[in-house]
């Protein structure tokens, strides 16, 4: 079986698995629509108001969403043995950590990204701002899983493994949120974006070459 | 490295072992502690007695001579725990990890020091404790940064586990401190146009002078800390060694219970 294929058979198997628990999935959105519901009822619902901070707050809720979910990347596996069958295999480890972390992306962070211009809708963005949040989400997110996914390795099987992931990632992922809210806001004040979309997508590479290789490793210090 | 004579290689690793890097922290912290004590007094002299008041600031600006130099270690430190942890990844020594750890909290300490100090400088100068300005608000990340590398090092009880994984956290966070730091600054400038600037333009160079002695007094101390809090951690990881049983601080305290 050549690389290509391994990589291939292991995006088909999580994908497969989470489809199996299609519940997480929505689990991860409602909370997504709940935290953009709640921020109306907290700081009022003038339209002006709601405009100004519906970037913000959808990539703020956006990113707590992909968040919540990352602690499922290696558990199931981890729990049930599979996953030091798949650091046996001899193929690089780091091929089948991104093999599972596309999974997890595809099957999370897309249905999120894509619900985002509903949510963006009733912020009252329009058209171009909307078009933007999920473009910038669809940039974004990889960074989020591929970054997060290194953190959810290096928790796996902790105490508080869940609250720690949150404290060792959310700071590591400031410069997605500023870069992704700030496309959304740039394409309101009238610019293209594209300058922060760039950076997004630059980050996006150096994260999706780094992590896998350093999240493989942090998975054989859980499995010993 | 690769340069090195064997005999200087030899001597590189020979200190590498923990049973050999005790004593010598041992003999080399009184040095430390007291080079850091002697500088910060002359430092503390020149800046709060014998350097002028500042132009715009007055007497307010003194403050100055705590919060430079704990931002420059802040940051500083952090880099160093990166090559130890480096250092830790290449060539598993378990010194190096420990270093790394026994560094973390001194970096920790000097960030909120940084954070404190500059609130305090703030509230009189600019009339505010907290303004999300590009410096401040990297600084807080980086403090945040430093607890979370010491709260997955120390919820990890196998202790080769907690070494790697916190090598493998700082070598991940100090591609990404420059990352932080730049998008804080252009996030800052995209919105908020121009800020105060957090520098006085021109400095006396008496001020300079007791700003540097500062500086090299606060890493006199963070060297001093965390040679100390190295012994500390060797001595929890070895302590069932015999040498460690058969070190005079040790065996008394034994033979005294």
């Amino acid at each position: 079986m050549g690389l290509v294929r391994f990589f291939c058979s292991i995006v088909a198997r999580d994908l497969l698995l989470s489809w199996r628990q299609r519940g997480d999935v929505l689990v991860g959105l409602m909370f997504f629509a709940l935290v953009a519901t709640l921020f109306p009822l907290a700081v009022g619902p003038e339209p002006a108001g709601l405009l100004r901070i519906g970037p913000g707050v959808l990539w703020v809720a956006a990113l707590l969403a992909n968040l919540l979910a990352l602690p499922r990347l290696f558990h199931g596996d981890w729990q049930d043995g599979s996953l030091e069958l798949l650091l046996l295999t001899p193929f690089p480890s780091g091929v089948m950590v991104a093999g599972k972390m596309m999974a997890h992306w595809l099957s999370t962070s897309i249905p999120l990204a894509l619900a985002a211009p509903l949510l963006g809708i009733q912020y009252g963005l329009p058209s171009e701002q909307w078009l933007m949040l999920l473009a910038s989400l669809l940039v974004g997110t990889p960074i989020i899983t591929t970054l997060g996914g290194v953190g959810a390795a290096l928790t796996l099987g902790l105490r508080q493994g869940e609250v720690l992931l949150a404290l060792l990632v959310l700071p590591l992922l400031a410069p997605v949120l500023i870069f992704g809210s700030g496309a959304v806001a740039a394409v309101a004040a009238g610019q293209s974006g594209m300058a922060e979309l760039s950076l997004l997508a630059a980050l996006a590479c150096a994260a999706i070459f780094l992590a896998p290789w350093l999240a493989a490793q942090a998975l054989r210090l859980a499995i010993e | 490295m690769d340069k090195q004579t064997p005999s200087s290689r030899w001597h590189l690793f020979h200190f590498a072992a923990p049973s050999t890097f005790y004593p010598l922290a041992g003999k080399a912290i009184p040095w430390f502690t007291g080079l850091a004590a002697l500088l910060a007094l002359i430092g503390l002299w020149l800046g709060m007695a014998v350097a002028p008041g500042d132009a715009q600031q007055g007497e307010g600006y003194r403050i100055i001579f705590l919060h430079v130099p704990t931002s420059w270690m802040a940051m500083f430190i952090y880099i160093v725990m990166a090559f130890w942890s480096v250092i830790h990844i290449v060539w598993k020594t378990r010194l190096s990890a420990l270093m790394a750890q026994a560094l973390a909290p001194t970096g920790a300490w000097m960030a909120l020091m940084s954070l404190v100090t500059g609130a305090l400088w703030g509230k009189p100068m600019w009339g505010t404790w907290w303004v999300w300005d590009a410096r401040l608000t990297s600084m807080l990340l980086l403090f945040f940064l430093y607890l979370g590398f010491i709260a997955l090092t120390r919820s990890i009880d196998d202790p080769e586990r907690s070494d790697q994984a916190g090598s493998i956290l700082a070598l991940v966070g100090v591609f990404n401190v420059p990352v932080i730091y730049f998008s804080v600054y252009w996030w800052n400038t995209l919105h908020q146009g121009a800020s105060v600037s957090t520098k006085g333009s021109s400095m006396a160079a008496m001020m300079l002078l007791a700003m540097l002695l500062m500086s090299l007094a606060a890493w006199m101390y963070s060297i001093a800390t965390c040679l100390r809090r190295v012994r500390l951690l060797i001595l929890q990881r070895e302590s069932t060694n015999r040498w460690v049983q058969e070190l005079p601080e040790i065996a008394n305290t034994i033979k005294a219970e």
